[in-house]
């Protein structure tokens, strides 16, 4: 009885944790629309800063004045990172700004490596609790008590400052619209960066106050952002009493999880968070978004199928690529061939959000059944590898079908949370149910046959399927089913009174999108040989995103161009330095602030405006010209 | 202009991307007036409106409000120099009570322009005041559309933008819409108002101009307007 | 109750949100070719009788009986498929397509082609899609971005997009909403003339007195979610319990006859 109030103490003080940077990530959502990847990194930035300071300054006041600074330095940090960059991409597609807080994330975990070094470091006891407090016969750390007072004391004061001062007002008002807080003779700048200091500071706070209880170390970043997106998305969005529940919530799910369900603990946090979703769309304490309110004038040009010249480039294109092997060695195959492989997987991806507009941040599940499905087929069941290949994507097909009906009850930014989940719920099973997919040390010797042996006859084979994959989701684009997704992405309402049932669209648009992964990776088990959990993994997930976003989310097949360029730069990084995730975050923070519209959508507006401007005399609208029927495929 | 202007606007040419959408638009209001901006839909009152608060990002041309350039200015800034701007669809904080939206627009004291409380707010929307701490969703589209007023109100401006404020509204609710307005007048609060409806316009305002695809095609007094026929029906489509 | 000439009957409707009663005990009638116009204060519960019949909210209470058929219940889509066409307060249109594709659009799913992903759209029933928009007077705009139009257009599209599945009922919320004038009449008398030739019956819902004076062959007033006034435009527009809680003293819409003159 007593070990478990005990282990209820201490999930606790890991909620007032949890919920400190929760909170911070709803306010900067809130107010600013902001997903804000680099939460985490904020997190970590304040453990590292505050060990630091707690290891110079002495005594309790340069204890508990060293974790305040931390916080307060860090913040200053965010600040500058949102006059310098956040500032110039408000106007940006919200999944946009993800990928600059991503490359921020990026370049921070090189970052602290190179300051602090790799290694875990053990900081100090708080000073005034570092005993411990029998109850029940067990030894409570006077620390924990200390954060468990902290939460609700936090919590109570958030709730002042929201609804008792100008600020607070000012915040929650522009949380539902800022632009109208701009015309009322708000500063609508200095609130935003407000904003993010204020949100940053709650980040670093929550990470300098880990440092009695945990280790620092650079991995502590993803750890905890992925926590507090489960977090935030249960509580709803917004929420601060949510973020304040949930967290509970979840900590206490860790802490009981590993005594109940050793097994199973990582996943628990993911099936209750997809319980929640199912149950409660927008979280416990959530309100459904308001619809986001469109730019006026913003038109959009049409999507229109290739015109004879771009489909004569395209073949020329793929032609060049055949032609690789006869200059190129087998390094640079084995290249090809991944960078092929990854075409097909974010171009998946970019089926699924480009035209059905539903953003999957676990889109690596599918990805990685597919690869599961190949080793199963070719070890267990010794399938020969056509059938292999043929077969094995179904494992991404059925993933898709279970987790995409529920997925697709959702939009938006808990879509995208619900996603993470499911994949996350695939990881675990990969990773745990060690007899049947070996566990972390994966399935191995999944070799090609004779036919597509070698890096050549490899690189041919993925180029074929790669070509093939793209072609076939084009052409669903253009087709009525393209249409009718595209119609529930631009509105639902009109879709539903015109005869079109949605979900059950988009839920096939789901399923389209997991069956294309899974191909990718069943090519990539073949490629690699063996097949691992990380082929299911967050970073995956993550790397098709950014494929995506690159290549221009706007766009009808940018993905292409997005993955070629993100896995080309990214292993010719990590083969030319050691501090590749420094650069390539570096890269990414650049080309979002140069290209919003990503790197097709940027050439499209260039490639328009210049035969707008050589049409000129003639006057022709430029809508006109771009939906000229001209025979399509 | 015999009276003292309040904005001068000239040559404004505005853009959204690639389309251009206002073409040398001029026009003035003087103190203590009310300025009606006639046109159908789409014509480019609310662009005219968004571009002179700088609420449209690619604008150029003059606009002096009390005789100071502010086309560079960014929108806070404007309005903080006593600019008020009503905007089309209501746009109320839903989440905050009526109070709350008050505090929001609330602004210092100017001295060339009427101070505007609470308290007297509710004077002049009697509605508002018996609903202080309701949140703003759970009002009628009609209160929305007076707390809208109140609450650019509250940043005492000695001109407001109202845009399109009888649109959607019942005939009676309409009716207190102008003497609301008339009211402000009283207290000095000059006017520029966008409009379809003619009759509501005729009722408050002093002056007109009439906009047609991004121009100005025509301007007088009401009672010039009235004289002309042939200039409603091409322009008003009446 | 037998109901034969009636096309949709309603019977004692009623939905309350947190406590509000928004509508009560709502019941009327459509016959077929008949225009009726359902007016009342911001907030009287109109739009919220219109996502009821149409399936968008379900209803605490009543019934939805169309043509003989109890729709109550059924989703929008549904509702849909059995012949109800709708036009929005604030229009919804697909604005990534162009005014064609919009069209072809609700054509691909009356004809069921929903699942069909190898065929090109660009030749889909375009013929078809061309003839709806030249039913409302579009024929001109079809390859036009439909993000690029105007207000009063997109009021169009969508009246073209409610009748692409030949419907039998129009609901219409605040169809002229935000039109000039001449836009107004203009579009409400190709609603007549469509619904007088094909039989469709008309419901909507509108601010501007002259519109529903002139276009409605009955009108239903409704205040605080209750009907309190059914009949003729003469007999409404006397009527003063509606002046009192609606029409006001026509200081601002008296001038209904001039405006047309």
């Amino acid at each position: 009885m007593g070990f478990y109030f005990v282990q209820f103490l201490t999930g606790l003080a890991s909620a007032s944790a949890l919920f400190l940077v929760a909170s911070g990530l709803s306010i900067i959502f809130g107010v600013t629309r902001i997903v804000n990847f680099a939460h985490g990194a904020f997190y970590m930035l304040g453990a590292y800063i505050a060990f630091t300071l707690t290891e110079r300054l002495s005594g309790a006041f340069g204890f508990w004045g060293g974790i305040l600074i931390a916080a307060l330095a860090v913040a200053v940090i965010g600040v500058i990172v949102e006059m310098l960059l956040l500032r110039r991409i408000y106007s940006s597609p919200e999944l946009f700004q993800l990928l600059a807080t991503f490359g921020l994330t990026l370049m921070v975990e090189d970052l602290v490596v190179l300051i602090w070094g790799p290694d875990d470091l053990l900081g100090r006891r708080a000073p005034g609790f570092r005993g411990a407090v029998e109850m029940f016969g067990q030894n409570v750390p006077s620390y924990d008590l200390f954060m468990i007072v902290l939460g609700p004391v936090v919590l109570g004061i958030l709730w002042l400052l929201f609804h008792r001062t100008r600020w607070g007002i000012l915040v929650r008002a522009a949380t539902q619209d800022r632009d109208m807080v701009a015309a009322l003779g708000v500063n609508q700048k200095w609130l935003f960066t407000s904003v993010f200091g204020a949100g940053v500071f709650l980040a670093a706070l929550g990470g300098a106050l880990q440092i009695p209880r945990d280790a620092v170390h650079h991995a502590l970043d993803l750890r905890i952002i992925v926590e507090v997106f489960v977090v935030v998305v249960i509580g709803g969005l917004g929420s601060i009493t949510g973020a304040f529940v949930a967290a509970v919530l979840v900590a206490e799910l860790n802490a009981f999880g590993i005594l109940i369900l050793p097994k199973v603990s990582i996943v628990l946090v993911f099936l209750v968070m997809a319980v929640v979703l199912i149950v409660r769309p927008y979280g416990l304490f959530g309100k459904p978004e308001a619809v986001a309110r469109k730019t006026p004038g913003l038109s959009v040009r049409p999507w229109a199928p290739f015109t004879r010249n771009e489909r004569i480039a395209c073949l020329v294109g793929v032609a060049l690529a055949a032609l690789l092997p006869l200059v190129a060695g087998n390094y640079a195959l084995t290249v090809g061939a991944e960078i092929a492989i990854f075409v097909i997987f974010a171009a998946s991806l970019h089926f699924l959000m480009s035209v059905g507009g539903l953003a999957s941040f676990g889109h690596a599940a599918y990805f990685g059944l597919g690869a599961y499905g190949v080793a199963f087929l070719a070890k267990l069941a010794g399938l020969p590898m056509i059938l292999c290949l043929a077969l094995g994507p179904l494992l991404g097909l059925a993933g898709a079908a279970i987790f995409g009906f529920f997925a697709v009850q959702l939009s938006g930014v808990y879509f995208a949370m619900l996603t993470l989940a499911f994949a996350q719920i695939v990881w675990s099973i990969a990773f745990q149910w060690v007899p049947v997919t070996g566990g972390d040390n994966g399935i191995l010797g999944i070799w090609p046959e004779q036919w597509a042996a070698g890096p050549a006859r490899f690189y041919w084979l993925s180029l074929g399927i790669a070509v093939a994959v793209v072609s076939i989701l084009r052409i669903i684009v253009f087709s009525p089913f393209g249409y009718a997704l595209r119609g529930t992405r631009d509105s639902l309402l009109r879709s539903e009174s015109i005869g079109i049932d949605a979900k059950r669209i988009q839920w096939t648009a789901f399923v389209i999108a997991g069956t294309a992964a899974g191909i990718g990776g069943s090519l990539f088990a073949y490629l690699k040989g063996s097949v691992f959990p990380d082929n299911i993994g967050i970073g995956l997930s993550v790397d098709a995103l950014v494929m995506v976003l690159l290549g221009g989310v706007e766009t009808v097949s940018g993905a292409v161009i997005g993955a070629i360029v993100f896995k080309a730069l990214s292993i010719w990084l990590v083969s030319q330095t050691d501090w590749s995730k420094l650069i390539l975050g570096g890269v990414i923070v650049l080309i979002v602030v140069a290209f919003p519209k990503g790197i097709v959508g940027m050439i499209e507006t260039w490639r328009h405006s210049w035969r707008a401007r050589s049409d000129a005399p003639s006057a022709k609208p430029a809508g006109l010209a771009a939906s000229q029927p001209e025979g399509a495929e | 202009m015999k009276l003292e202007a309040k904005l001068e606007v000239s040559g404004l040419n505005s853009f959204y991307g690639q389309a251009h959408i206002l073409y040398d638009v001029a026009l003035g209001v003087g103190a203590g007036e009310v300025v009606a901006l006639l046109g159908r839909n789409g014509a480019g009152k609310s662009t005219t409106f968004r571009s002179i608060v700088g609420l449209v990002a690619q604008r150029e041309g003059q606009i002096l409000f009390e005789g100071q350039e502010v086309a560079r200015e960014p929108t806070y800034a404007i309005v903080r120099k006593g600019l008020g701007y009503v905007p089309e669809e209501r746009r109320i904080f839903t989440d905050l009570t009526v109070e709350e939206n008050l505090e929001v627009g609330r602004q210092p004291r100017r001295d060339n322009a009427a101070y505007w409380t609470t308290e007297k707010l509710f004077t002049l929307f009697p509605n508002l005041g018996e609903m202080r701490n309701r949140p703003g969703g759970r009002m009628s589209g009609g209160e929305q559309q007076m707390l809208t007023i109140a609450r650019t109100l509250m940043g005492n401006p000695s001109l407001v933008l109202l845009d399109e404020p009888s649109e959607g509204l019942s005939p009676k609710i309409v009716e207190q819409m102008a003497n609301a307005i008339l009211t402000m007048k009283k207290e000095g609060v000059s006017i520029l108002l966008s409009e379809q409806n003619l009759h509501f316009a005729r009722l408050i305002s002093d002056r007109a101009y009439i906009m047609e695809r991004g121009r100005i095609r025509f301007s007088g007094t009401m009672a010039e307007l009235e004289a002309r026929p042939d200039v409603r029906d091409q322009y008003l489509a009446v | 109750m037998s109901e034969a000439p009636r096309l949709l009957f309603v019977e004692g409707l009623n939905k309350s949100y947190g406590g509000v009663h928004a509508v009560r005990n709502v019941s009327f009638s459509v016959a077929p070719g008949e225009i009726l116009a359902l007016i009342g204060p911001n907030g009287a519960g109109k739009t919220t009788c219109f996502n009821m019949l149409n399936g968008q909210t379900p209803a605490d209470s009543g019934r939805v009986v169309l043509r003989g058929q109890d729709i109550s219940g059924k989703q929008p889509r549904e509702v849909w498929r059995l012949g109800v066409g709708r036009t929005f307060q604030i229009t919804a249109t697909y604005a990534s397509m162009t005014v064609r594709e919009n069209v072809q659009v609700a054509l691909i799913s009356f004809q069921s082609k929903l699942y069909s992903m190898l065929n090109a759209t660009q030749r889909f029933a375009s013929d078809e899609a061309d003839r709806l928009l030249g039913l409302v007077g579009m024929e001109g705009y079809a390859a036009r971005p439909c993000g690029e139009l105007a207000y009063g257009d997109l009021k169009r599209l969508e009246l073209a997009l409610a009748l692409a599945n030949d419907p039998k009922l129009l609901l219409m919320d605040e169809p002229t909403a935000g039109m000039a004038p001449r836009e107004r009449v203009e579009l409400m008398r190709m609603t007549a003339q469509i619904a007088r030739e094909k039989e469709i019956g008309v419901l909507f819902t509108e601010h501007d007195m002259d519109v529903v004076f002139e276009h409605a062959d009955r009108i239903i007033v409704l205040n605080r979610g209750s009907i309190i006034s059914e009949g003729s435009p003469d007999q409404v527009r006397n009527d003063p319990q509606v002046k009192a809680v609606y029409l006001g003293d026509g200081l601002v819409f008296g001038q209904h006859a001039e405006a047309h003159a």
